[in-house]
């Protein structure tokens, strides 16, 4: 490895991960997700009939996602309510959602996924979609996999896996680049695709291939997490 | 797209055309539209830049101004991106507080600008971690037939590359009565753009009308440059509920460089 990482990690290995499947007992799904430093929370309620009505589809239900940093999950306090950030990470996070899902049994209702970030090192996006699933799973939402979530990345030309904020903030050489993706956990199909840095595009395959593997890893540890809860 | 009224006629023609790599306007799926820039859309504005893409028509302005540095960021300049969907541009724009493409459009393009490096923010520093030159990229789109956000690209390129700095008063404001011949600092090499792929059925499109958008049933952008004579993508954002396959991405990153090359050749044309 060209670069050391300052976690002193290998380049394929993840912070150690934390889960747990039933964390808010008023939910009708909850999970809490942990990459290292980053813990995030996810609560599931619905389905439930859906407010305001001219949203209702009568068709299907529909997923309605919220994203945000509790105000001392980060250096600078954060001040409480939406930010263009957290409106961006809701919308894709939702996105990267709704394919597992169907809620078409369910017309007229709306699916609400309510995530929160407790404290952030970093991958906070990620560790609050890899809750979501679990939280939706753990309410009985029918799904056709779960959605795992991982950031990949680069810092100089070594790619990495699982970003942290040290790396993130890494400035030598090609610098840092931050990639996380969702997919569905047993298929090639992306639900999440966001980047900011610099990688070749050549190097887009190899950066695919290091977070599919993380993701059979990820995607393991929220299978035992979920079979946990039962007993 | 999805969330607009197109009809399933019109869905149909278009993948029925889209599957024999044909167009409404004669274009091939992944052939751009040709575009046009302009400079001087206002007098008051540092930059700006005009850009025509078809009947899409987006409009960049630059404005600087001195101020303090980021808590993070002591040795560097600022920059921010924004910009609305006005109403003026579309029946499909609405007044009121900003929805999420209005949001998405500043952010995706602040990232891509940001990440390529083409502006060097450590030489806008006027006194090290006191007053710093702040460099605000304003997108405002004129009219609206689709890829704003391809369009809006090159427009920011574009009046980055237009901008002077105004002058500068004795307590280190801004003096926009005195305004200077000085060019930002800008990478000569580092010129990022960006390209939206758009996926009907299994068919990817690029620079799609506001129609074919419509229609589309999702789409992902790449910011690409040239960055010590490498290409390196910058950004990317994937949209919408529909997933993009493994082999689809890794098609993507095939074309994506020559289609980078293709708008280089017209728009360094305008850089001057």
């Amino acid at each position: 490895m060209k670069v050391k990482r300052a976690s002193g990690r290998a380049w394929n290995e993840l912070r150690k991960m934390k889960a747990k499947v039933g964390v808010v007992p008023n939910a009708d799904g909850s999970a809490i997700f942990e990459f290292g430093d980053t813990v995030a929370i996810a609560a599931v309620y619905g389905p439930r009939k859906l407010h305001p009505q001219h949203m209702q589809d009568p068709a299907t239900g529909i997923l309605r996602v919220n994203y945000d940093l509790l105000s001392f999950s980060v250096a600078d306090r954060k001040r409480p309510g939406p930010s263009r950030r957290s409106t961006e990470i809701s919308k894709v996070t939702e996105w990267a959602l709704a394919p597992a899902i169907d809620l078409e049994a369910f017309p007229n209702t709306v699916v609400d996924v309510q995530i929160y970030i407790i404290q952030a090192d970093a991958g906070t996006r990620t560790a609050g979609i890899n809750a979501a699933s679990m939280a939706l799973a753990h309410a009985g939402i029918p799904m056709r996999d779960l959605i795992t979530s991982v950031a990949v990345g680069k810092i100089d030309e070594q790619i990495i896996v699982d970003v942290d904020k040290v790396e993130e903030d890494y400035e030598g050489g090609e610098g840092a680049t931050d990639f996380p993706i969702a997919k569905l956990a047993r298929s090639d199909e992306y639900t999440l695709l966001q980047l900011d840095g610099k990688i070749p595009p050549e190097r887009f395959k190899e950066a695919l291939d290091a977070a599919d593997k993380a993701c059979q890893e990820i995607y393991e540890f929220q299978k035992k997490a979920l079979k946990e809860v039962g007993e | 797209m999805s969330s607009m009224d197109t009809s399933n006629l019109t869905r149909e023609k278009l993948t029925a055309m889209f599957n024999e790599d044909k167009r409404f306007d004669g274009r091939k799926l992944l052939d751009m539209r040709d575009f046009e820039v302009e400079y001087g859309v206002s007098n008051m504005a540092e930059g700006s830049a005009r850009v025509k893409m078809g009947k899409t028509e987006v409009i960049v302005g630059i404005k600087m101004g001195t101020g303090e540095p980021y808590p993070d960021s002591q040795d560097a300049g600022n920059l921010m991106v924004s910009g609305d969907l006005l109403p003026l541009a579309s029946p499909r724009f609405e007044s009121g507080p900003p929805k999420f493409p209005a949001i998405e459009l500043p952010r995706l393009m602040d990232r891509m600008i940001r990440e390529s490096g083409m502006i060097d923010l450590k030489k806008l520093v006027i006194k090290e971690g006191e007053k710093v030159w702040t460099v605000i990229v304003d997108i405002y789109p004129i009219n609206d037939d689709g890829s704003l956000m391809d369009a809006a690209s090159i427009g920011c390129v574009a009046a980055l590359h237009n901008a002077k700095f105004p002058g500068l008063t004795e307590d280190d404001r801004a003096d926009y009565k005195n305004r200077t011949d000085k060019k930002l600092p800008l990478s000569g090499e580092t010129m990022p753009v960006s390209f939206t792929f758009y996926k009907l059925g299994d068919n990817l499109i690029l620079n799609p009308t506001r129609e074919e958008e419509e229609a589309c049933d999702t789409k992902v952008t790449f910011g690409i440059s040239k960055w010590n004579g490498k290409y390196m993508v910058n950004s990317c954002q994937k949209g919408e509920e529909t997933v993009f396959k493994r082999a689809e991405l890794e098609r993507i990153m095939e074309i994506l460089p020559g289609k980078y090359e293709d708008v280089m050749k017209k728009l360094k044309s305008y850089i001057k």
